[in-house]
């Protein structure tokens, strides 16, 4: 039977800056396979909708080049670790993935190349990168930060697609969608409402929940401080708020999402001027989150999210 | 004609505002606290004087740990970099000076990125940014006297040929170190939103010692201005007099730049404002700058906390979108000159 090609829509895919379809021309029916590494060669040429539009990847890749943290942990995750060649230095997770000098924000497309990839995946097109890799004719997916969950499931599965482990990638997505749901349906608040501060640096910029981790958070039930900071999304929901309004607003949580860039922790908080007395600060609602955990929207966003409600779960709990 | 001395007037002109500048500073914000309640609670604070204020121990905490050190710093940051910019237009003869254009910000920024990157903690933030600072206007200093050419222009584009060669080393530490990116470029952007008493202690001394010899040597200021042979001849050092103000007035912005970022626009605009308006004399120029310096800056930050509220707009963005046609409507109405 000549299939001309394979539609794999997910039903969940909703954004509109990252793909939602990816289609694959073959000459015969896609075999299911539940094998990590034979995937057949029929899969490619395949088409994937990233970013920056159309991609076409001639055959498996074997080379793969990733500029891009979050992608790196995707690539990992679905399988796809034995075909990465080289990752930016930046992405510093998981331990086996090969590090480079690669500079993700000021890249090189000559640089790049030096890897001979046969795919390159970067979440910034900063030094007219895109251009410079697509001249050289090396196909290149743009995935630039996830605005909503829907937009993370489409990125995973474009890599999938576009490394040759579609399968290998659906397991995973439902793995981390299942988690998720558990993690949510695990969090007990005893009917309380709990909010919350983010921080993702010391000058009080913050999240509202319009935006990916905001979003993510709130499925747990808790509100945020930072919502009514950017009700009409002028700051494309990263507001920097006031220490006064912080300490006026009093949430039962603070998430510092800048322990390792910006050496916060609970002890630091306690002493900055007027933090003393806010129920977070004088109870035990000051969470560390790790900052490439908090800033990535890969796999380990269950991790993320784990970590936030058993906090909101025990200060329940305590209450 | 200089006008030559600070009249009374506008002692009590400048004095007002800044009480005017300070109490809308601490009485308005986003937590909405009842003004006679603050009002109380102020008073209440002054050493010596027992207020009932009714105010909960949260909005005392705001009040006083919150909006107070961060009038006080507004007004110490803002009167520091406005009398140092006028200092260095005075020693350099040159009105275009100010601390960014000699390289002094420029040299504190890479001062505070490379102590930021090095070093755990702010401890050396303050220092590296005043060597950095002093090297800074130092260097430009010396490539700007250089050769015949000794004109204003020469000093302005070694200021920017330094400024520019810092700025590309700041770049070069940070691509290096991209793990301190949020927190440098946090300093860049300037701040008074994270300051507390602290930062405020941290600036004193420095901008007390700055505004000391500024202000003793305004007389001075005003002879360097007809020419160093003409000072020379009424006894005079004028290389020595210029070196010291340069090193107090780098002290003074590196200080600043140092506990609130790299601020633009108040030194080099208040001086002019006060020359536009009160006359060019530096003895009513140095001691006007500093009050005018610090009732911009916390009417500046009290625009930036409250524009947005709850949200903050970054002082940098209010000094240049305010101070910029302020000084232009200035300009544009005065019969004087700089």
């Amino acid at each position: 039977m000549r299939l001309l090609s394979l539609l794999l829509v997910l039903a969940a895919c909703g954004g509109d800056a990252v793909t939602t379809t990816i289609a694959t021309t073959t000459t015969t029916t896609v075999v299911a396979t539940t094998t990590t590494t034979a995937v057949p060669d029929q899969n490619f040429p395949a088409t994937v909708i990233a970013a920056n539009g159309e991609v076409v990847i001639p055959e498996r890749p074997e080379a793969i080049v990733s500029l891009s943290a979050t992608a790196t942990e995707m690539l990992f995750a679905i399988g796809a670790g034995d075909q990465v060649v080289a990752v930016d230095s930046l992405s510093n997770y998981p331990p086996e993935a090969p590090v480079t000098d690669l500079a993700a924000f000021t890249p090189s497309a000559e640089a790049v190349a030096s890897y001979s990839p046969d795919l390159v995946v970067i979440s910034f097109d900063t030094n007219d990168l895109l251009a410079g890799l697509t001249q050289l004719e090396i196909p290149t997916l743009s995935m630039p930060a996830a605005a909503t969950i829907e937009e993370v499931w489409a990125q995973f599965a474009a890599l999938g697609a576009a490394s040759g482990n579609v399968d290998e990638t659906a397991a995973v997505v439902a793995a981390i969608q299942a988690d998720l749901a558990e993690v949510v349906a695990g969090t007990d608040l005893g009917g309380r409402t709990l909010s919350y501060y983010y921080e993702l640096d010391p000058s009080y910029f913050s999240v509202t929940s319009s935006t990916f981790i905001g979003s993510l958070i709130g499925q747990l039930g808790l509100l945020n401080i930072a919502d009514p900071a950017d009700a009409d999304g002028a700051a494309f929901g990263f507001p920097q708020l006031t220490a006064e309004f912080i300490i006026a607003a009093d949430p039962d949580l603070i998430l510092l999402a800048d322990t390792l860039c910006c050496a916060q922790n609970a002890a630091a908080v306690a002493v900055r001027p007027g933090w003393e007395g806010m129920k977070a600060v004088a109870g035990s609602g000051v969470v560390e989150l790790n900052d490439d955990v908090a800033s990535r929207w890969g796999p380990r966003i269950v991790d993320l999210l784990s970590q936030i409600a058993g906090a909101a779960g025990e200060l329940a709990a305590a209450a | 004609m200089m006008t030559a001395r600070v009249s009374p007037f506008a002692w009590l002109l400048a004095g007002c505002l800044l009480l005017v500048a300070a109490l809308a500073g601490l009485l308005i914000g986003p937590a909405g606290i009842d003004i006679g309640a603050a009002l109380r609670g102020l008073v209440d604070a002054l050493p010596g004087l027992t207020v009932t204020s009714g105010l909960t121990g949260q909005e005392s905490a705001i009040l006083l740990s919150i909006r107070a050190p961060r009038v006080v710093l507004g007004a110490l940051v803002g009167g520091t970099l406005a009398l140092c910019g006028g200092a260095y237009q005075g020693v350099f003869r040159n009105v275009m000076a100010d601390p960014y254009l000699l390289g002094a910000a420029a040299g504190a920024g890479v001062g505070a990125t490379a102590a930021i990157v090095a070093t755990e903690g702010r401890g050396w933030v303050t220092p590296a940014a005043f060597l950095g600072a002093i090297l800074a206007v130092y260097i430009t200093y010396l490539v700007g006297r250089r050769g015949h050419d000794r004109s204003p222009a020469t000093l302005l584009l070694a200021g920017i040929a330094v400024t520019a060669f810092l700025t590309a080393i700041q770049t070069f530490i940070l691509q290096r170190n991209y793990g301190s990116l949020e927190e440098v470029y946090s300093f860049i952007l300037g701040q008074l939103g994270t300051g507390g008493w602290g930062e405020v202690r941290l600036l004193a001394p420095y901008a007390l010692i700055a505004a000391v010899v500024i202000i003793a040597h305004r007389r001075v200021l005003d002879v360097l201005t007809v020419g160093d042979e003409e000072a020379s001849s009424l006894g005079l050092e004028p290389e020595r007099i210029r070196r010291r103000l340069v090193v107090a007035a780098s002290l003074g912005t590196a200080a600043a730049v140092s506990v609130s970022g790299l601020i633009g626009f108040v030194g080099l605009i208040v001086p002019h404002v006060i020359r536009l308006v009160a006359g060019s004399s530096y003895r009513v120029v140095i001691p006007l700058s500093m009050m005018g310096g610090a009732v911009f800056m916390i009417g500046a930050d009290l625009i930036g906390r409250s524009v947005l509220s709850p949200a903050e707009l970054p002082i940098g963005v209010v000094t240049a979108f305010f101070g910029a046609p302020f000084f232009l409507v200035v300009l544009r109405q005065s019969r004087r000159g700089l």
